[in-house]
């Protein structure tokens, strides 16, 4: 099988404090573990990786690139920051007119904005059957079988390709790159083109942090006692019992 | 142009009822559009549509449309996708309002694409300024909160549950039911199974008490100490990805940036560290309990109550006392 994932570049959600250090996006590092899990098993197949982001978003393509993927197209911007999701789908979906495959993936979200619509987007665009969310992915006969996440409980479903899967975190634990992966990413080439931008739809008027806690109390000590006072709060100042 | 001078909300259904968060969205909207003189309509797509909309009568919709056919009952996408569209080309709003969870999330961005809007995902609150659409939203795992605003003709927004009060309006609502039918070459994909884990527990994002469990519950018995104290307080059960993984809790009941948001009166963190992707998802609880045995676990930082020790040795405890006093 042929595989395209669309990777992101985003800033380390997961550091205190801001470093400024970009990461792969994790929903699309799951999403790149997957098609090598499905590529692997069946004996070979192809996986493309797909970035829009600034040159010094190589490093990711590289990343990506080290896991196992076959080649990359960087579409670059140079400041992305002000592209929403609706952008950055139809970019997607200009690259895509000259490229087939038979699936495409993308991670369900970005650790950044948490939008997850860019996936749906582009499917929509390109007139694909999608899935979303999903935490499972099996190679049949003539499609993809998806076992995806929802409300109530997980849904099997199976997409003819060519075909569009978002792809969660909780599908599997993405592999770190071995020494010769990265080696190898190295001296793929990767094929850069000054990307077309599109206007975005929705603008960030302004961030800022949200509203603190309440501080609160913290007992150490015997459970007896820090039991007791737990229910004595919860009845009395809480209320909520 | 057409004039757009409405909102539309879409009432979801999860096994076989209306979401509290559908009506918190609803109640919202029609704020909104009485502030701002916009019709709010609504629409329900489900076998059992114009039933359900009979219940949804009294949270002040003009007129509910119902589309019933069991395809939309079928969990795909593609149904949910055509009869949401067929809705607004024919209803014409200005914003289209749903409550944030799989179902819509599955298809939002798609849909947009389609009836050309522009998208405000899980916002926790949302409002018309002027010609624009105004929420905001959190962003950097909830560390950082967005103001985002949309000047497009046509707005989508998804509010995230526990962002309103649901509050029935003393109208009623009258209703339509609209014809629908699902071309089969539209119906691309085919459902195999659905494996249900929620089943008649108390629905995660609707409870007023969560019982979550972490790593630190480590096993069947500790498991049996967490579902003995939901009980006690009809709880619903929630749990960190750490211990989904394990498979001693469905996936279902994730809670964080990765699974489900909630924002219950009372939140139990049990054997939880408190990872910014787990918290993402509960700390807007109003108040928060942790029992953790690792004095620092980053928890306590947004613990209203927090209780430093094994939670082998005071769930037992707490559990008894709770008991005791509720009878
Ligand atoms: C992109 C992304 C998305 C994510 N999404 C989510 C999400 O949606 N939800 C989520 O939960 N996580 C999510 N995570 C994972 C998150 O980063 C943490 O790994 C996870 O929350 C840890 O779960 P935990 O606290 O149960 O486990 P641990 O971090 O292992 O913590 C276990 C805790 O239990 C305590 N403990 C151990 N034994 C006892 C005992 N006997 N009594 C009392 N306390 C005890 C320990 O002190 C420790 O603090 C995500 C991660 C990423 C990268």
């Amino acid at each position: 099988m042929k595989f395209c994932v669309c990777i992101k570049q985003v800033p380390d959600v997961q550091a205190s404090v801001q470093t400024g250090r970009m990461v792969l996006n994790a929903y699309d590092a799951s999403a790149v573990e997957e098609a090598l899990v499905i590529t692997g098993d069946a004996g070979g197949g192809e996986i493309d990786l797909v970035l829009i982001g600034p040159s010094s978003a190589t490093e990711t393509i590289r990343k990506a690139l080290a896991m196992g993927a076959t080649n990359a197209f960087h579409l670059v911007v140079e400041d992305a920051s002000s592209l929403d999701s609706n952008a950055i789908a139809h970019m997607l979906a200009e690259h895509f007119k000259g490229h087939t495959y038979d699936a495409i993936l993308t991670g369900k979200q970005s650790q950044d904005t948490d939008s997850g619509l860019a996936g749906s987007m582009l499917a929509e665009l390109l007139a694909l059957p999608y899935a979303t969310n999903a935490v499972g992915l099996k190679a049949t006969g003539n499609g993809l079988e998806v076992t995806r996440q929802g409300d109530s409980g997980q849904e099997i479903i199976e997409l003819p390709t060519p075909c569009l899967v978002s792809c969660s975190n909780d599908m599997n634990n993405p592999r770190i790159p071995s020494l010769k992966g990265i080696m190898a990413a190295k001296r793929t080439p990767i094929t850069t083109t000054e990307a077309k931008t599109v206007a975005p739809v929705t603008l960030v008027a302004r961030t800022f942090p949200p509203a603190g806690r309440e501080p609160g109390v913290k007992w150490e000590g015997e459970p007896e006692e820090m039991v007791s006072q737990l229910v004595q709060k919860l009845q009395q100042e809480a209320g909520v019992l | 142009m057409i004039e757009m001078n409405s909102i539309l909300v879409v009432l979801s259904v999860q096994d076989g009822r209306i979401k509290r968060s559908s009506f918190e969205a609803l109640s919202r909207a029609v704020a909104v559009g009485g502030q701002h003189g916009l019709t709010v309509n609504a629409v329900i797509l489900h076998s059992n549509a114009s039933k359900l909309a009979a219940e949804a009568s009294k949270y002040g919709a003009s007129k509910i449309f119902c589309f019933e056919d069991r395809v939309f009952d079928s969990h795909l996408n593609a149904p949910l996708l055509a009869g949401l569209e067929t809705a607004i080309e024919k209803i014409q709003p200005r914003l289209v309002v749903a409550a944030s969870m799989e179902s819509i999330k599955d298809v939002w961005g798609a849909l947009a694409i389609r009836v050309d809007a522009a998208v405000l995902p899980d916002v926790a609150s949302f409002d018309v300024n002027g010609d624009a659409v105004v929420c905001e939203r959190p962003v950097m795992a909830a560390k950082v909160m967005a103001a985002v605003s949309s000047s497009h003709p046509r707005v989508l927004v998804s509010v995230r549950s526990g962002s309103y009060e649901a509050t029935e309006s003393g109208g009623e609502s009258s209703i339509e039911t609209v014809p629908f039918e699902m071309s089969s070459q539209t119906l691309s994909a085919t459902l195999k199974e659905i494996v249900t884990t929620t089943g008649d527990q108390v629905d995660l994002s609707e409870a007023k008490v969560v019982v979550a469990a972490g790593r630190g519950v480590k096993d069947a018995s500790g498991k049996a100490l967490v579902d003995e104290l939901a009980s006690i307080l009809g709880a619903a059960i929630g749990a960190s990805r750490a211990v989904v993984e394990t498979g001693l809790f469905p996936a279902t009941a994730q809670i964080g940036q990765t699974g489900k948001v909630v924002s219950p009166e009372l939140y139990f963190a049990i054997g939880i560290s408190g990872a910014i992707q787990h918290v993402a998802g509960m700390s807007n609880s109003k108040i928060i309990v942790a029992i953790n045995k690792d004095a620092d676990a980053p928890i306590f930082d947004v613990a209203t109550y927090g209780l430093v020790g094994d939670c082998f040795k005071i769930l037992p405890l707490l559990n008894a006392e709770l008991r005791k006093a509720l009878s």
